[in-house]
């Protein structure tokens, strides 16, 4: 059978498995185990700890899950000419620690990394990982589209929103998903309103009433001093 | 801090319950005037200067769990509030069919570690609301009377600001205020539309120095992980510590207090406190007791401090305490902003809060609820943090790639890559917080069938909105709605109907909670006189929002120092003239 008539077929929910289990020779070896190191070094109370302690100590993720997340991660976040992917900014680390600080999504990811296998399977005959990626995008996209994706699909639909919020987090709260974003900030400076140029661009100018009561950088240092009306003087 | 317990008469002029906002006002001033005092706190330290307190300027990934609120510290990973709503061992109950939910910090400095540094005056109509619109009683005291003490409290902390002379929204010494954000400025085309005003905000934070004890703001918005330089305000680095170097404080962390102790007279004699060290009971003394546990904490201790003097509760003759009991009322509306898809990118983290707001600008004679509320607006290129890139399967809908296109809902990909990139910033809010009507009916009380793990009966809640907040919540979103179109945002999600009470946060939510030990002339229908002073216990005194009548469209806090700094110079008027 091609395979576009098996998607047909996952379509019409009739198409057999021809997956035999033989053990655990599965082929893929990709497995980056995640860097277990939950305990930041600030302000942690001890009732802090002891959690983050017990999270250390097991191991969510098993290697066929690490094998089909480092892959799928990468489709939602690829890289590009000028940025890296989520598998190199390190978002397995953190999907192995959310999922066991936030319990409540572990059954709906656990889930949906399953369904990728068994729906390969009926598709195609195979499990996810050894599909080609055209058959893998094949299979995301029925689950990837919430809009139009059909009804029977929801609980995997509700797995991949739940995938892609979490890739996307974690991609862009590392140091190389936050560079590609362009957030400048999280530094001492001295804020002075919105650039002149950008404020032109948007069509908005500062109120000229308030133009002489907005802080001057230059007068920061100077220790405040009011009048007896309450006006500031220095 | 470890101390030798002895149960000696007056080991202390003043025992002072709790050490946030009104308890460090309390011990500021009290030390003083040179009285020796007991801070009795039922946190731990805490100090951002210190290295290992710090989260300030930590970068997203340095969380694991990249700024994702937890239990302990819902308001994120790194923020600097040590609590929650939630507290291990330490229950509290909600009667079938009401609401409240209660916010703790259990540190050194309360909850003004996390607070959001929004500092507004009541203004002289927020005192008399009762004459005004017959819903209650009006405050025994008026604005003319805390007026002195707000510009001690501008002076001493310090608040931006603008000069606008709108009548009750007084001014204050002000602080210059930083310019607007962009989004912000965007924001205004939809109220000036509406004439509705947008002024600079009210914040307690440095934009100038104002002593050589504190810092000046580097502009990194991040107030709520508290500030290693003190540039904004919280109790513990700007009232607690100072209050030490002056000599005679003795600061107990992990002293969780359970009663005031009476003599034979009914006067407060000191306090009963179990050690979370070694959990066993301790007993202090002093001349005099400040309870600034907070309001709800306050109104726990007191009706936990039963005696023969005092069967209903210490100084509880009336029944008001727990009853009053009120919090703002709060709801919001998000959308996105489309002109600030794929902006400019530059340093916009700015001071750790909003720089501009709307106060409340109608008339209520002409409206169907009798109380205001303020305009908080928020969105901007903050740190990307736990929920950056959250919500595409809903909202790239509304995002256009570089041809012009708007995407389709969920996906992956380069698409979605580029598309979170452009949506950053584009995201725009804004949330009210009104006035609500105190009433007897809403109130905590003690449940006898609880206990918490130091074994002290626990706070049962009853709690209702009425008509007149539900009403507002409506009026809010329809205002907001109407903002944000002008403004030329497209709003998400729907808008909240009858069935949600218009989106009305459940009691409790905004925490400003207060209002249950509330002074008034009345001694059978109040607990407190107009110095927060118990009217049954003349050597008890309440420093938190308890003593509130009402609680004004404005945040709590600023008030509650102001009044804390009054009653504490009558405690010291009180003590050198030996009435107390
Ligand atoms: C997220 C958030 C945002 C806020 N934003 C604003 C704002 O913008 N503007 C504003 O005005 N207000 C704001 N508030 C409210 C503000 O934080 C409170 O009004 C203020 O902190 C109240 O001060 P307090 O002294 O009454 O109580 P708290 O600050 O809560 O301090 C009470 C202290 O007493 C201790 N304590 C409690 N029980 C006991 C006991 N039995 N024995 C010993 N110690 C005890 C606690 O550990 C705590 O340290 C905000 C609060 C939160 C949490
Ligand atoms: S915004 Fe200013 S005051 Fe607030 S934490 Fe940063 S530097 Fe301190």
């Amino acid at each position: 059978m091609d395979r576009r008539e098996n998607l047909k077929l996952i379509m019409a929910g009739t198409l057999a498995s021809s997956l035999v289990w033989t053990g655990c020779s599965t082929e893929t070896k990709v497995v980056q185990a995640p860097v277990k190191a939950y305990i930041p070094p600030y302000a942690r109370t001890d009732e802090e700890l002891k959690i983050l302690r017990e999270i250390d100590e097991f191991t969510f993720f098993n290697e066929f899950e690490l094998a089909k997340l480092n892959v799928l991660i990468d489709i939602i976040i690829p890289s590009d000419e000028n940025s890296v992917g989520a598998k190199e900014a390190g978002v397995i680390d953190f999907l192995e620690f959310i999922m066991k600080d936030q319990p409540d999504n572990q059954t709906l990811m656990r889930g949906g990394l399953i369904w990728l296998d068994f729906t390969a399977d009926e598709a195609f005959g195979k499990y996810f990982l050894e599909i080609t990626s055209e058959n893998q995008k094949q299979i995301l996209d029925l689950i990837a589209y919430p809009d139009t994706a059909e009804p029977r699909f929801q609980n995997a639909v509700l797995f991949f929103n739940l995938l892609r919020n979490l890739t996307a987090t974690g991609y862009f709260t590392s140091q190389a998903g936050l560079t590609y974003l362009g957030y400048r900030g999280n530094t001492p400076n001295v804020w002075n309103g919105v650039p002149q140029e950008v404020m032109e661009k948007h069509g908005v100018s500062l109120d000229s009433k308030y133009l002489e009561v907005y802080l001057k950088p230059e007068e920061r240092d100077i220790t405040a001093q009011w009048d007896d009306n309450g006006n500031l003087i220095t | 801090m470890s101390f030798q317990i002895k149960e000696q008469p007056n080991l202390y002029d003043v025992i002072i319950v709790g050490s946030g906002a009104g308890g460090g006002m309390a011990a500021k001033i009290l030390s003083e005037a040179g009285l020796s005092i007991a801070v009795v706190e039922a946190g731990g330290d805490f100090d951002p200067a210190k290295e290992e307190d710090r989260t300030q300027l930590r970068w997203p990934w340095e969380s694991p769990r990249r700024g994702a609120g937890t239990r302990i510290r819902p308001f994120g990973d790194f923020d600097a509030a040590i609590g929650g709503w939630d507290i291990e061992g330490e229950p509290y109950t909600v009667a079938e069919g009401s609401s409240f939910d209660w916010f703790r910090s259990r540190m050194v400095g309360g909850r003004t570690n996390h607070w959001g540094r929004i500092s507004l005056r009541f203004g002289p109509n927020d005192f008399k609301r009762g004459d005004i619109d017959g819903l209650g009683e009006s405050w025994p005291i008026g604005y003319e009377d805390v007026k002195p003490y707000y510009d001690k409290v501008d002076k001493l902390i310090g608040v931006f600001g603008s000069k606008e002379g709108i009548y009750n929204e007084p001014d204050g010494l002000f602080l210059p205020p930083p310019k607007p954000r962009l989004h912000e400025m965007m924001l205004k085309r939809g109220t000036d539309k509406m004439n509705i005003p947008v002024i600079p905000s009210r914040l307690s934070i440095l934009t100038k120095r104002i002593n050589n004890e504190r810092g000046v703001c580097f502009f990194c918005s991040q107030c709520n992980r508290a500030c290693q330089i003190y540039a904004d305000f919280s109790s513990g680095t700007c009232l607690i510590k100072p209050a030490q170097k002056n000599g005679k404080v003795d600061l107990y962390t992990y002293a969780m207090v359970r009663k005031v102790t009476t003599d034979s007279e009914g006067l407060a004699t000191g306090v009963s406190f179990i050690s979370k060290i070694d959990m066993k009971e301790h007993k202090l003394t002093a001349k005099v007791v400040v309870l600034g546990a907070s309001a709800c904490e306050s109104a726990r201790i007191m009706l936990n401090s039963k005696s023969s003097q005092h069967p209903n509760g210490l100084a509880n003759g009336s029944g008001v305490v727990g009853h009053y009991l009120h919090d703002s009322t709060g709801t919001g509306r998000a959308a996105i902003m489309p002109a600030l898809q794929n902006r400019d990118r530059y340093n916009e983290d700015g001071v750790g809060g909003m720089h501009v707001y709307t106060p409340w600008w109608l008339d209520n004679k002409k409206l169907n609820f009798a109380r205001g509320y303020h305009i908080e607006y928020w969105g901007g290129m903050g740190m990307p943090s736990y929920g950056t890139g959250f919500g595409m399967d809903t909202m790239r809908q509304y995002i256009k790639d570089e041809f012009g296109n708007v995407g389709t809902n969920g996906g992956y990909g380069p698409g979605l890559k580029k598309d979170i990139r452009s949506y950053f910033g584009s995201m725009v809010g804004m949330s009210g917080r009104g006035e609500s009507i105190p009433k007897y009916e809403n109130f905590c009380e003690i449940d006898p069938n609880t206990f918490d793990k130091f074994g002290i009966p626990v706070l049962k809640f009853h709690y209702k909105w009425t008509e007149q907040e539900v009403n507002q919540a409506k009026h809010m979103h329809d205002t907001f709605e109407e903002i944000l179109t002008k403004s030329g945002a497209i709003l998400l999600g729907s808008k909240p109907g009858k069935d949600t009470q218009y989106g009305l946060q459940a009691p409790g939510r905004i925490i400003h909670e207060v209002g249950t030990i509330r002074m008034g002339n009345d001694p059978k229908k109040s607990a407190l006189n107009s110095n927060c002073q118990a009217h049954e216990c003349k050597n008890l005194f309440v420093v938190d929002g308890g003593s509130f009548v009402s609680q004004a469209d404005k945040n709590p806090t600023w008030t509650i120092m102001a009044l804390a700094w009054r009653t504490s110079e009558y405690i010291i008027k009180e003590l050198s003239q030996k009435n107390i």
